[in-house]
């Protein structure tokens, strides 16, 4: 009830969810254990996606303390249109940018990027699948690919998987990194990451696509090597 | 034949069948053809393990260092 009136008190269009608009009149009110939860939940997505836009963790770290600037200073102004996550998040890509422009570096930022520039990668290697002229069974799969639901979870959940897949992660496209980022790694919704980003649905797919299928390659790679492995003992 | 969808069709679908962006007809004969090969089934789950492997990277907890000099500028904001 509280957070309504305060939320009808400013001015606010209606759209703003009820738990936005009370931390936003809390930190209106300067309440810290507001400001406290939302370092909690943003600070470290902030900086993982400010590292993807710059480059270097120092210069991140940087363009984050500004971004919490922005957003204390920008707070009365908040006029609730979008969620505070994403108004947030736009601070930082506007940061980011201004701080690329300021040394002369240009920012990979999904929202530049067409897919249909890149050259069409497929998902899985042409190889694995029949030839076309195949009697039976035409680009239908040469060897199946193994169920990972047999595997032991134990294997899956390892240290060193998890670094693989970070691995796999840091070697694909600035904009692929940051759409399979926020969706995957920080579960946000498609829409949520087109706002933030500024990118279509379409290109969202498309980009969100070739990261999981190039990260899924990496590890079928690594878990059909670590397979021998074992067999072989 | 013209209907029935490949493997190699299929793996170049599969985000857009996750994500629900498929038409009607399209994301019928994707089903099926999830029902009939084994070899899809078993990439599709392979994709589904690679998002949850995914999420299990996040890392939200956030240096004390930098906990402290946020709340100082908190502070400092409110005060002014």
């Amino acid at each position: 009830m509280a957070a309504k009136d305060a939320r009808v008190a400013a001015g606010e269009a209606a759209i703003l969810p009820d738990e936005d608009a009370a931390l936003l009149a809390a930190l209106r009110r300067g309440e810290e254990s507001a400001f406290v939860s939302l370092i909690e939940r943003y600070h470290a997505p902030l900086l993982r996606l400010a590292q993807i836009f710059v480059g270097s963790q120092a210069v991140a770290e940087d363009v984050v303390q500004e971004t919490w600037l922005g957003v204390l200073q920008g707070l009365g102004r908040f006029e609730g249109r979008s969620s505070l996550k994403t108004w947030i998040f736009r601070i930082l890509t506007n940061r980011a940018k201004t701080r690329g422009q300021r040394e002369g570096r240009s920012i990979p930022f999904s929202a530049l990027a067409t897919p249909g520039d890149e050259a069409f990668e497929p998902a899985v290697e042409p190889e694995r699948f029949l030839p076309a002229d195949d009697p039976h069974w035409p680009h239908h799969w040469a060897s199946l690919p193994q169920r990972w639901d047999e595997l032991p979870e134990a294997r899956l959940l390892a240290k060193e998987t998890r670094a693989v897949i970070q691995q796999a992660v840091e070697q694909l496209t600035p904009s692929q990194r940051e759409v399979i980022t926020l969706r995957d790694i920080e579960g946000w919704t498609a829409p949520e990451v087109c706002e933030a980003l500024e990118v279509s649905e379409s290109n969202q797919r498309v980009l969100l696509h070739r990261a999981r299928s190039k990260v899924r390659r990496v590890l079928e790679q690594y878990l059909a090597v670590a397979e021998d492995r074992d067999d072989g003992r | 034949m013209a209907d029935e969808l490949s493997c190699k069709e299929f793996v170049e679908l599969v985000t857009a069948y996750l994500e629900l962006a498929l038409d009607e007809l399209l994301a019928q004969r994707v089903a099926q053809h999830l029902r009939e090969c084994e070899g899809c089934a078993a990439y599709l789950e392979q994709i589904r393990q690679t998002i949850a492997l995914l999420g299990t990277l996040a890392d939200s907890s956030t240096a004390p260092d930098s906990k402290a000099a946020l709340l100082a500028l908190f502070r400092s904001h409110v005060s002014e």
